[in-house]
C-alpha cells in the first residue's frame, strides 16, 4: 500500500463523518435560532406573563398563551380519542385475523394513503364536518369537535402501522403457547398479544399526538382561531401551531418575537413528548 | 352469569373486522370525493395554463412546475448528506458515544413539527441570510426537513446488503470506498432510492414549512431566488380563502395523484428491495 492510496481513505472518511455531522448542526442551529428570537420576550414580558397569560393582543404588548397551550392539548387529546381505538382495532385485526389476501390489500393501501397531505383533510373538514356539526349540534361549526376529528382521521395510519409493527414482533410461541391452553382467539389477543406489546402501542399513541400537536395548515381551516379557553366540545379554538401561521407573515418586533415564544413553548411539548415516546421504546428494547 | 367466551370471540372477531374496514373505508372515501369532485374540472388546459383572477379561472402551471422545482432540488441537496450519513454509521465506525448523538440528531430533526421548520427557515434563510421568499429558501428549509427519512431508509437498505458481498469485494483487493460505490450502493439503490422518493412525497405535500420560505407568489418561479408557489400551497389558499371551490378541488385532485403516484413507486422499489435480499 502506498500512501497516497491511505490518505484517499482517510480523506473519504472524513468527509463522511463531516456529512453526518450535518444533522446535528442543524438541529443546533435550529434551536440557536428559534430561542435567540424567542426567549428574549419570555424575559421582558415575563415568563408567567406570556405561559398562564389570558390575552393575547401582541400590538399591545399582551403575550398570553395560555388559552392556546390548553387547545393543543384538548385537540391533541381529543384526536386521541377519535383515532387510537379505531388505529389499535385495525392494527389488531390485521396481524391478528387478516387473512393473506387481505393484508396484501390493506397494507399497502393505508401506506399510500398515509401520503394524503394534511391540508386536504383539512379542506374537507371544512366542506363537510363543519356543516354537519352546524346544522345538528349548533354554534359555528368550527369546533374542538371538528378539529378533534380532522386530526384524529389524519393520525389514523401512524397509529396503526406503527402499532402492527409493535404486534408483529410479539413472538408467535406467546400465541401457540395461550391456543393451547384452550384460550380463544380474542382471549389470546386481549391477555397476552396486547400486553406484551404494550410498549410499542403507547409509542405508536405518543407519535400520534406528536403528529397532532404539530399539525397547523389543517388545524386553521377547521379550528375557527378564537382567542378563548374553549368551554365546550362546540367552542372555537386556536392552537400554538396555527397561532404561529396566521400571523407570522406580517408580523414586526415584540409581536414577531412573541410567535417565536410560542414557538418555543410548542418545541418543548414536542420534545417532552419525544423523549416519553424513546423511553417507551427503549423500555420494550430492554424487556 | 358467564357469556360463553367462544360467543365473545366471534363478536370481537366481527367488530375488529368492521372497525379495521371503516378506518380504510374512511381513507379510501377521501381519496375518493377528491376524485369525484375534481375530476370535471381537470383538463391539459387546467394543467399547462397559469392562473387568472388568483386562481379562480384558469390553470396551475406555475405551481405544478414550483412543486417540481421544489421537490427536485430539496433531494439534490439532502441525498448526498443523507447518503453520505447513511453510509459513515453502517460502514465507517462502530456504535459509540458519537454515532449515538448523530443517531439522537437525526431523531430529533425527524420529530420536529414542519411549522417551527417554516419559523426557522423564515428567520434564519428568509431574514438573517437575506435570501428572501424564493425557491432557495424553501428548498433548504425542506432539505432540513427530509433529511432524517432519506437517513433512515439509506440505512435499512444498505444494512440489508449481504455480507459476502462485502466480503467477496474485499477479497478482491477493493478498498473500502471502491466497496461502497461498486458493491453496496448499487445492491442498496432500490432501498435509498424509496427515501428519495418519499421525500418528495413530503416536499409536494408540505404547506406550513413551505409558504413561509417560499412564499406564495403565483408567477412561474425563473431563478432560484425568485418566490413561488407550490401546489400544495395553492391548494391552501384557494380554500382558505374561499376563492374557488371548484379550483380547489382540481388542483387537490392532481396533488393527490401526485402523491398516490410518488408512494406507488416508492413502495414498489421497497418491495423490489425486501424481495431481493430475504
Amino acid at each position: 500500500m502506498n500512501k497516497k492510496f491511505i490518505d484517499k481513505e482517510n480523506i473519504i472518511k472524513f468527509v463522511l463523518a463531516l456529512f453526518a455531522l450535518s444533522s446535528l448542526l442543524f438541529l443546533f442551529v435550529i434551536f440557536v435560532f428559534i430561542l435567540s428570537e424567542g426567549l428574549p420576550l419570555f424575559y421582558k414580558a415575563g415568563v408567567t406573563n406570556i405561559v398562564f397569560g389570558m390575552k393575547w393582543a401582541p400590538t399591545k404588548a399582551s403575550f398570553g398563551i395560555f388559552p392556546m397551550i390548553i387547545s393543543s392539548f384538548m385537540v391533541t387529546f381529543g384526536a386521541l380519542v377519535v383515532g387510537a381505538p379505531l388505529a389499535l382495532a385495525c392494527a389488531t385485526y390485521l396481524s391478528e385475523y387478516a387473512g393473506r389476501k387481505m393484508k396484501i390489500f390493506l397494507k399497502p393501501s393505508l401506506e399510500l394513503l398515509a401520503g394524503i397531505p394534511s391540508v386536504v383533510y383539512g379542506f374537507l373538514g371544512v366542506v363537510y364536518i363543519v356543516p354537519i356539526i352546524r346544522e345538528h349540534l349548533g354554534g359555528a361549526g368550527f369546533s374542538i369537535l371538528s378539529t378533534s376529528l380532522v386530526l384524529g382521521i389524519m393520525i389514523l395510519p401512524t397509529i396503526t402501522s406503527i402499532s402492527f409493527d409493535a404486534l408483529m414482533s410479539v413472538p408467535a410461541a406467546y400465541r401457540e403457547g395461550s391456543l393451547a391452553m384452550g384460550a380463544t382467539k380474542w382471549q389470546t389477543i386481549y391477555r397476552v398479544v396486547l400486553p406484551a406489546a404494550r410498549s410499542g402501542i403507547l409509542a405508536s399513541f405518543i407519535l400520534g399526538m406528536g403528529r397532532a400537536v404539530g399539525e397547523t395548515m389543517a388545524v386553521i381551516m377547521v379550528a375557527g382561531n378564537a382567542l378563548k379557553i374553549p368551554t365546550s366540545l362546540l367552542d372555537p379554538l386556536r392552537t400554538l401551531t396555527s397561532n404561529i401561521a396566521l400571523e407570522l407573515a406580517y408580523a414586526t418586533g415584540d409581536h414577531r418575537r412573541a410567535l417565536f415564544s410560542t414557538g418555543v413553548v410548542l418545541l418543548v411539548i414536542i420534545m417532552s413528548l419525544n423523549l416519553v415516546a424513546n423511553f417507551w421504546v427503549k423500555a420494550r428494547v430492554s424487556k | 352469569m358467564r357469556i360463553n367466551p367462544r360467543y365473545i370471540d366471534k363478536i370481537m372477531r366481527g367488530s375488529l373486522t368492521a372497525q379495521a374496514l371503516f378506518t380504510v373505508g374512511i381513507l379510501v372515501l377521501i381519496v375518493v370525493v377528491i376524485f369525484i369532485k375534481g375530476f370535471s374540472h381537470v383538463s391539459m388546459e387546467f394543467i399547462f395554463s397559469n392562473p387568472e383572477d388568483m386562481g379562480r379561472l384558469g390553470g396551475i402551471f406555475p405551481s405544478i412546475a414550483g412543486t417540481i422545482f421544489l421537490g427536485l432540488l430539496s433531494i439534490a441537496f439532502a441525498t448526498p448528506l443523507g447518503v453520505g450519513t447513511a453510509i459513515f454509521l453502517t460502514e465507517y465506525t462502530r456504535e459509540s458515544f458519537f454515532t449515538r448523538i448523530i443517531r439522537f440528531g437525526v431523531e430529533s430533526l425527524a420529530g420536529i413539527p414542519s411549522i417551527i421548520y417554516g419559523l426557522f427557515g423564515f428567520i434564519f434563510f428568509v431574514i438573517k441570510l437575506k435570501m428572501g421568499w424564493s425557491l432557495l429558501s424553501g428548498t433548504l428549509t425542506v432539505a432540513i426537513m427530509v433529511l432524517p427519512t432519506i437517513i433512515r431508509t439509506s440505512e435499512e437498505a444498505i444494512k440489508a446488503v449481504p455480507n459476502n458481498l462485502k466480503m467477496v469485494s474485499f477479497s478482491l483487493g477493493a478498498t473500502k470506498w471502491e466497496t461502497v460505490t461498486r458493491v453496496i450502493l448499487p445492491s442498496a439503490a432500490p432501498g435509498v432510492l424509496t427515501g428519495i422518493m418519499l421525500s418528495i412525497g413530503r416536499a409536494v405535500s408540505e404547506t406550513a414549512a413551505v409558504i413561509f420560505t417560499m412564499g406564495s407568489s403565483l408567477r412561474l418561479p425563473t431563478s432560484i431566488m425568485d418566490s413561488g408557489r407550490t401546489m400544495a400551497v395553492h391548494f391552501y389558499i384557494l380554500a382558505r380563502e374561499g376563492i374557488s371551490m371548484e379550483k380547489a378541488y382540481a388542483t387537490a385532485l392532481v396533488l393527490v395523484c401526485s402523491i398516490l403516484v410518488i408512494n406507488i413507486v416508492a413502495y414498489y422499489l421497497m418491495n423490489r428491495m425486501i424481495a431481493r435480499y430475504s
